[in-house]
């Protein structure tokens, strides 16, 4: 099945001019460059929004500090937000999902390659627009500014009277705009997952990465239509003499609450079960055996998908939504904690009896179930309602949900980016730098996460740009505050690793892992076509069928 | 592989320093005196509803230890047994999953689940059911962009930012029932030490209450982002003993004391922008923006908790806010210095 000799057609020679090649990248419909495209787009936004949230921690450092204003200072964070959310991880998720897709379900491309470059510049331009405002938000006769909502954006603070000028438009606009793209990539995932797989490879032979981005596409259509709508229903009030969230009027401020949560918690769902797929793939070929309970994996998938879409108003426990309610929200989200956990427990199983290979992909998959297991125990803690009612808009609930999004989430991608990089270039990254990237962004991920709980519990809410001295928060702040700087230090050892290796790595082969899933069958980097013949598959692991023709999994499915 | 013995060390580091913690901070916490960690540790309860949170809280951290502690075991003990060792390259075992073991990790989460379900639903009863007693004092408390504006209907009183409620002894509960209304904004009413926080919303009235079983000074603030000074939106509750309470109510009752000395003081307040935000009862000055200065030198503070209320400090407010509390809707209002002193002397006699 190998397809090593077949060279990538017509971009091969670096005798094309820059122009042309330029061209060729903008104008592609190739859903691997498309992919590659969405991850270096979203990269661009991760390190911009890491600035932000690096402003905002200086700020932090001691008590009364004045490295910049309250007004500046709540740009940052609803930048920040809003830019890691929109424009950093779902780009990078999509990017993932794009790139390797096709690859696992051996197909040729996805199923609508063109709607899929309409989705990238759509999000592309939402991303652009967003920052645009930083130039034109007063208009361009005045100083810019930048949205200052906070990345929940709660009525009434983005009604005229309280967002002048036009920060919150812009807000609005690239959210919707972007909005847009990722539906129309849902929409194609969708499709390509269930239409696209080739012979023999049914449903329940997929890779476990196929299951979890299905389940993603489908939450994303489901999610990002009420945003859209409150988005529309916002610009309606702000310009169409609306009153849907005007409180002067008779409006309601909880209805934005409950449009923007519906979208709100899904997401968080829809930003980890792709990072599951990273993690479901990497630990069984660092572990050298299948994922323990295949099946019970995809039905925890499918449960977490559909018990997600009803447990959103756990970020308003405190709103008054009255015991009745309450209760079932503390309910629905201490339900969700029980497939999680099943994953938690099988890719443990899935380590357990095999023999590890500490490479840096698995290396930051095990950094991930510490800390994933950690953010569902804190996470668990906030579904209490009444400790949420100590909880809930504290450091506390910051550093919960950046366990789950830098802990886990960002974790499991940069396993991903080092588990494929090989395949998406053809080289090898070097590991000891890799290794470098691990300890550094776990020693600072644990100085600024760890510790951050702890001024929560000490009283301290989030989104305030100084605080009191006296309160017993200075040390946590400043210790808080110091792991950044090994973050940032991690993600430069990261970006001059993958640099370096780019232009000089090693070859790295088809498949260095010796890995099972039909990407590796084929060469690195993949033809525009991925497969000269469409492969054909008996069972999840077609070349594990392939290496071991005595004792092929087939026998077992 | 030679890096599993630091990854496991610093992990295991890792996770002592942080179980230790939360444990200090919640046995530091010795109920009833304040924490020596901070006025503001959620784990130092004086009042009925935050102390059955606590023993929620404590709960639900022993819960989630023992799970931690099982997960966490499991995956050093995985990491430790199972590396690859150097020259061993057979393939382990192939194995594909076990319904048992499934149903197993299924059950017993789903167990945990509907225990620490049953417990939390309690303490919402508990808190969210209780039936007002007769005893009780009603409070309006208002958010305003960025102070706190209280309202005692049934002793006729208005103030701004400091809070005075009477002890409660838990035998004849005499608790505060809190009305949270918003002027525009949102806004969330967090005294930790108190009770959970309660947002102010604004079209949508809120309720809460808390019966303090110990005096003193209890501090908090806003704990919903609600514009440029969310920051600087201090909360301050004064928990009195019950005669002093009802002095308290009584000399706030009073109209403004008139003093000859601050006349000029007062023509200055009287001729300005100033009673359009303001309040002096008893006088011209009727304004309902800024907080009710009746009795503005009863209070400790000004700015919603962030200055206190010195002469100099009270001077500088009104010549430039900004300086103590950037983005705060009082505007500078651009006197001249013998205006300043004289409006500054006739705001020092509203006692």
């Amino acid at each position: 099945m190998s397809t090593d000799s077949i060279a990538w057609p017509s971009t091969s020679g670096a005798s094309l001019p820059a122009v042309e090649r330029i061209h060729e990248w903008v104008t592609t419909v190739d859903h691997k460059r498309l992919g590659v495209m969405y991850i270096l787009y979203g990269v661009i936004f991760l390190v911009a929004g890491g600035i932000e949230a690096t402003v905002i921690r200086l700020q932090l450092i001691r008590p009364h500090n004045d490295f910049v204003s309250p007004e500046v200072f709540n740009r940052m964070f609803t930048m920040h937000g809003t830019t890691m959310i929109f424009f950093a991880a779902m780009p990078i998720v999509f990017g993932f999902a794009n790139y390797l897709i096709p690859l696992m379900l051996g197909a040729r491309d996805m199923a609508f390659p063109r709607l899929n470059a309409f989705s990238f510049w759509l999000t592309a331009f939402g991303g652009l627009l967003l920052y645009f405002s930083l130039i034109g938000a007063n208009g361009l006769y005045g100083a810019g500014n930048a949205p200052d909502v906070g990345w929940f954006a709660y009525a009434p603070l983005t009604s005229q009277t309280f967002s002048v000028g036009h920060s919150t438009d812009f807000w609005t606009l690239a959210i919707m705009v972007s909005g847009f793209g990722s539906v129309a990539t849902a929409i194609n995932i969708l499709v390509t997952i269930l239409c696209m797989r080739c012979p023999g490879m049914t449903l329940g032979k997929m890779p476990l990465a196929a299951w979890m981005n299905l389940v993603m596409a489908g939450l994303v259509i489901l999610a990002l239509s009420p945003l859209t709508a409150a988005q529309i229903m916002l610009l309606i009030d702000r310009y169409l003499g609306g009153h849907f969230f005007d409180t002067q009027a008779g409006g309601s401020a909880v209805i934005w609450m409950h449009f923007f949560w519906i979208f709100g918690h899904p997401e968080v769902y829809i930003l980890v079960l792709p990072a599951f797929g990273f993690a479901s793939e990497i630990i069984p070929v660092f572990s050298r055996k299948p994922i323990f309970g295949y099946s019970v994996m995809v039905a925890a998938t499918v449960a977490i998908g559909f018990i997600s879409m009803s447990v959103w108003a756990h970020h308003m426990f405190t709103i008054g939504m009255g015991p009745g309610l309450n209760t079932f929200f503390v309910f629905s989200t201490m339900v969700i904690a029980v497939p999680t956990g099943i994953k938690i427990f099988n890719w443990l199983a899935t380590m357990w009896g095999g023999k590890i290979q500490f490479k840096t992909p698995m290396l930051f998959c095990i950094g991930f179930l510490f800390q994933f297991l950690i953010a569902g125990l804190t996470g668990i803690m906030l579904a209490c309602a009444p400790f949420d009612w100590q909880l809930g808009n504290s450091y506390f609930v910051v550093a919960h949900f950046h366990y789950v999004i830098v802990g886990g989430i960002l974790f499991t991608t940069f396993a991903a980016a080092y588990y494929w990089f090989p395949k998406v270039t053809g080289r090898m990254y070097n590991e000891t730098l890799g290794r470098l990237h691990f300890w550094l962004f776990l020693i600072g991920f644990h100085l600024t996460f760890t510790v951050m709980h702890i001024p929560g519990l000490l009283g301290m809410p989030r989104r305030i740009y100084t605080y009191e001295p006296g309160r017993g928060w200075d040390t946590w702040n400043l210790i808080v505050t110091v792991g950044v700087f090994f973050q940032a230090l991690g993600v430069l050892v990261l970006l001059m690793n993958l640099f370096r290796a780019y232009f000089r790595g090693p070859s790295a082969g088809s498949d260095p892992w010796d890995a099972w899933t039909l990407e590796w069958s084929t060469a690195s980097p993949p033809p525009a076509y991925n497969f000269a013949e469409i492969p054909r598959v008996r069972s999840s692991r077609p070349l594990w069928d392939q290496k071991h023709p005595d004792d092929p999994d087939w026998r077992y499915e | 592989m030679q890096m599993g013995g630091t990854g496991r060390s610093i992990k295991a580091g890792g996770l002592s320093i942080c179980s230790l913690l939360f444990w200090s901070i919640a046995t530091a916490a010795d109920t009833g005196s304040a924490s020596p960690l901070s006025p503001t540790n959620i784990f130092s309860p004086t009042s009925t509803p935050s102390h059955s949170i606590f023993r929620l809280s404590l709960f639900v951290l022993f819960v989630t230890a023992a799970i931690f502690a099982v997960v966490f075991s499991l995956l050093v003990y995985v990491v430790f047994k199972f590396g690859k060792k150097a020259g061993d390259d057979r393939e382990p075992p192939q194995v594909y999953g076990s319904n048992q073991v499934e149903l197993a990790w299924t059950v017993i989460p789903i167990l945990v689940v509907v225990a620490l379900f049953m417990a939390t639903v309690r303490v919402i009863g508990d808190t969210e059911k209780y039936a007002e007693p007769s005893t009780a004092i009603n409070v309006i408390a208002i958010g305003h962009q960025f102070w706190w504006e209280y309202r005692y209907p049934g002793f006729g009183v208005v103030t701004a930012n400091e809070l005075h409620v009477p002890v409660s002894d838990p035998t004849q509960p005499t608790p505060t029932f809190l009305t949270l209304l918003s002027a525009e904004t949102d806004h969330s009413f967090w005294v930790p030490r108190l009770a959970g926080k309660t947002d102010l919303i604004p079209n949508h009235p809120n309720r809460m209450w808390t019966d303090p079983h110990e005096t003193g000074l209890f501090v908090g603030q806003c704990a919903q982002y609600c514009g440029v000074q969310h920051a600087k939106m201090l909360l301050r509750v004064y928990v009195q003993p019950r005669a002093e309470f009802d002095q308290w109510v009584e000399s706030q009752r009073r109209t403004a004391t008139v003093d000859a000395v601050a006349s000029e003081g007062r023509r200055i307040f009287e001729s300005t922008a100033c009673i359009n935000c303001h309040t002096v009862r008893g006088t011209a000055a009727n304004g309902r923006f800024g907080p009710d200065l009746t009795h503005l030198m009863g209070r400790d503070t000004i700015a919603a908790g962030v200055a206190a209320n010195t002469d100099d400090n009270l001077r500088l407010w009104i010549r430039n806010p900004d300086a103590i509390k950037p983005g705060s809707l009082m505007p500078a209002m651009q006197l001249s210095e013998n205006e300043l002193d004289a409006v500054t002397r006739y705001l020092e006699t509203l006692r």
